[in-house]
């Protein structure tokens, strides 16, 4: 059940008493800016637009071959292409098929966790294209290599100073440690970059399928530039990223905001359809939408997992995630972290490629709580729990643990062999006294379970058990 | 007659903390109600079930549902038992609809000991007496599946010579989680370090919550950090006086 899980890498991340507070300050400030924007008195009807979105998902969903082919129809109508891909390397394959036909060098990106799923840009860079983020955080990570910390801010574990560092290595500047003259270096590295470039490659945050719309939000202006400055713009988003009509978008834009970094709305919402039309001055000349399916179909047969898929990628889920605040977000196996990490990455990566995922959360509900679109992640975790114990048991792994789960539920539906067994080990504890606490247990019973606990914690002694506290009691009232 | 309460003291107070299950019946008593302890019950299945052990958990459940089948009310001192048998057993026996519909039958009767005391025997002043500065811990069970939070704090208002003081993130996890916290000793033992620091900056004496189980890390936590700083059960304080 463990197997895969990173224990050494996370004990150091939580040993790092730096990065320990970059996570823990950062996640608790945009904790707090959302706190503030969906409070009853500034959004009375937030828990109804929740509702509401969540509803939109499910319907969407629920009749999304009609959507995508609306969709389609309404792009073609407004001259521009959709391309469908089974997976990566097909979206790949169409983008570096289209660099090579448009004689393109440069290409410019706008944050997108969907590249950064199937690997875009390494798959571009691989085969001798340059390729550049524009978003100030996920040009950080370029720079170092690394891949995003977080769903909305892929940079939140560097500080000032290891993004000075990261600038002078890279880019041969002097040091800079103050942001806004950070920002300036890399604004004057990118602004080159928009100039030249042949193609701007964006995600997408919704899809509008009665318009063929696709809808940006950011803070930077990096995408409204990556979609306009370049003659060809290329859009890639998974299938589950359509909405029926553009009025829903009063909904969700009113959601992605506030629960992303407590922003009513975000400073730029681009919602661009088709490439530049007859007497338009800006805008690209070709526009193509690259639909990825990456196993979202698979996950969309399960009727009730399939709400994973509702997900608008805010990133509430790891901000309030106590596990996600403290091992952060590079200890996860997959792009897609915390929380919501949690429940996509088995149904997209394999049941059992990282068992011990699903298992990695204290079910405190904090993500449930304050997701969006209502994706009941505990449940799910549970689900997933139960569908891995199965086929480990099938595969027959995890022996000694459903041994110990077997005895268990034999011993708890006999009262007496309970209560026996509880004598044995206030016994055994030899601490006749009540409420004593352990620090340490001798030899082979320093083992398992029981030393995980005792390795941080001290363990209350097993001594008289309530019942027997309780029959002493009747008796005394007797008398 | 008086009404009869049915304790269900939890697998964790009948091993570690029984002096929680005796004042939550001491201050029942003394509210006039009759107590009984049914002695044939253990555990309420959540272990297995949370851990993914679905048949096993179903198997203890089941001695759960007739040990209480009869029960006027039970009475938990736990949110998050309480959520087992009230929320979870409905998906335990989804596909076993003899034992769903006692369970949809039991769990109108089943309540956690702060909100029985408020929303069945309709009282906020128990008449306790406890002369403490002391903290409350939201436990998450309680809190998100149950909507226990201001219950709590009212009956702690109630009790006379003592002083709430709101710790920071008072909803912020303790890390215990059932076998989440020896599965991942690490990181539980990082998120009660965060919850020990937040008891402290109150500089209360006691801390208080209505789960034993969220009591076991903290005061384990704490006696690790050498702190003076003492948990109690709800109950506990309610029935000092």
């Amino acid at each position: 059940m463990m197997t895969g899980y990173p224990r050494e890498q996370i004990r150091r991340t939580l040993a790092d008493p730096r990065l320990q507070e970059a996570i823990y300050s950062a996640t608790g400030r945009l904790m707090e800016h959302r706190r503030q924007v969906v409070a009853p008195e500034v959004l009375p009807d937030y828990q109804e637009l929740r509702e509401q979105a969540r509803r939109i998902k499910e319907h969407t969903l629920e009749n999304l071959d009609a959507y995508l082919e609306q969709f389609e129809a309404q792009v073609r109508a407004r001259g521009g292409e959709v391309i469908w891909a089974k997976d990566g390397p097909e979206v790949a394959d169409f983008v570096l098929d289209l660099a090579r036909r448009s004689n393109a060098r440069l290409l410019v990106k706008s944050k997108s966790m969907t590249t950064e799923e199937i690997g875009l840009r390494e798959r571009l860079e691989a085969q001798h294209f340059e390729v550049v983020e524009t978003d100030l955080g996920e040009y950080i990570i370029q720079l170092a290599q690394e891949r995003p910390y977080h769903i909305v801010a892929p940079a939140l574990h560097k500080t000032r100073e290891e993004v000075g560092e990261i600038f002078s290595q890279r880019l041969g500047v002097p040091r800079e440690n103050v942001p806004e003259r950070q920002t300036r270096i890399a604004r004057t590295v990118l602004r080159q970059k928009f100039l030249t470039a042949d193609i701007g490659i964006t995600g997408a945050n919704f899809l509008v399928a009665d318009s063929g719309a696709v809808v940006l939000v950011e803070n930077e202006g990096n995408a409204r530039l990556t979609t306009s400055a370049p003659r060809i713009h290329v859009a890639v988003a998974g299938i589950e990223k359509l909405i029926p009509r553009a009025q829903d978008l009063a909904v969700f834009l009113k959601l992605l905001g506030r629960s992303a970094t407590g922003q009513p709305l975000t400073v730029y919402t681009s919602i661009l359809s088709g490439p530049r039309r007859q007497g338009e001055w800006d805008g690209p000349e070709q526009f193509y939408v690259v639909l990825l399916d990456g196993g979202r179909s698979r996950v969309l047969a399960d009727r009730d997992k399939r709400q994973t898929l509702y997900c608008i990628r805010c990133g509430a889920c790891l901000n309030h995630c106590p596990v996600y605040r403290r091992i952060g977000g590079h200890n996860y196996p997959w792009i897609y972290s915390g929380p919501i990490g949690k429940i996509a990455s088995p149904q997209f990566q394999g049941l059992t490629e990282d068992p011990w995922l699903p298992f990695a959360s204290s079910l405190c509900g904090a993500c449930a709580e304050v997701c969006p679109v209502k994706i009941e992640i505990p449940r799910l975790l549970l689900e997933l729990r139960a569908e891995i114990v199965k086929t480990q048991a099938r595969e027959g792994q995890n022996r000694w643990e459903r041994l110990g789960f077997r005895l268990w539920s034999w011993v708890m539906t006999r009262p007496r062999l309970y209560e026996a067994l509880s004598l044995a080990a206030g016994l055994l504890a030899g601490e006749g006294s009540d409420q004593g606490w352990l620090r340490q247990l001798p030899g082979l019973l320093n083992a398992g379970p029981l030393r995980a606990w005792l390795d941080y914690r001290d363990l209350p002694a097993p001594g008289r058990s309530f019942r027997a506290l309780w029959r002493q009691r009747t008796a005394r009232v007797r008398e | 007659m008086p009404a009869r309460v049915a304790l269900f003291v939890t697998c964790i107070v009948d091993q570690f903390f029984p002096r929680v299950g005796l004042a939550m019946a001491e201050v029942l008593e003394r509210l006039g109600y009759r107590v009984d302890f049914p002695e044939a019950q253990t555990c309420c299945g959540q272990p297995a079930f949370n851990t993914g052990y679905r048949e096993e958990a179903r198997h203890v459940a089941r001695h759960f549902l007739s040990v209480f089948r009869d029960a006027e009310y039970v009475v938990v001192p736990s949110g998050s038992c309480t959520s087992m048998i009230t929320r979870h057993y409905e998906e335990l026996f989804r596909k076993d609809p003899e034992a769903l519909e006692q369970a949809r039958r039991l769990a109108p009767r089943v309540w956690e000991f702060s909100q029985f005391l408020l929303e069945v025997a309709g009282v906020e002043d128990v008449g306790a007496r406890l002369p403490a500065v002391v903290t409350y811990h939201d436990s998450c069970h309680a809190l998100r599946e149950l909507g226990i939070r201001e219950g709590p704090r009212r009956l702690l208002a109630k009790v006379r010579g003592l002083e709430l003081r709101e710790m920071p993130a008072s909803q912020e996890c303790c890390g215990f989680g059932g076998t989440f916290s020896v599965k991942f000793p690490e990181i539980s033992a990082s998120m009660v370090r965060t919850k020990v620091e937040a008891i402290h900056q109150t500089g209360a004496q006691y801390v208080v919550s209505v789960d034993a189980s969220c009591l076991m890390q903290i005061q384990g936590a704490l006696n690790r950090a050498g702190s003076p700083v003492r948990t109690l059960h709800l109950a506990e304080v309610l029935a000092s006086r």
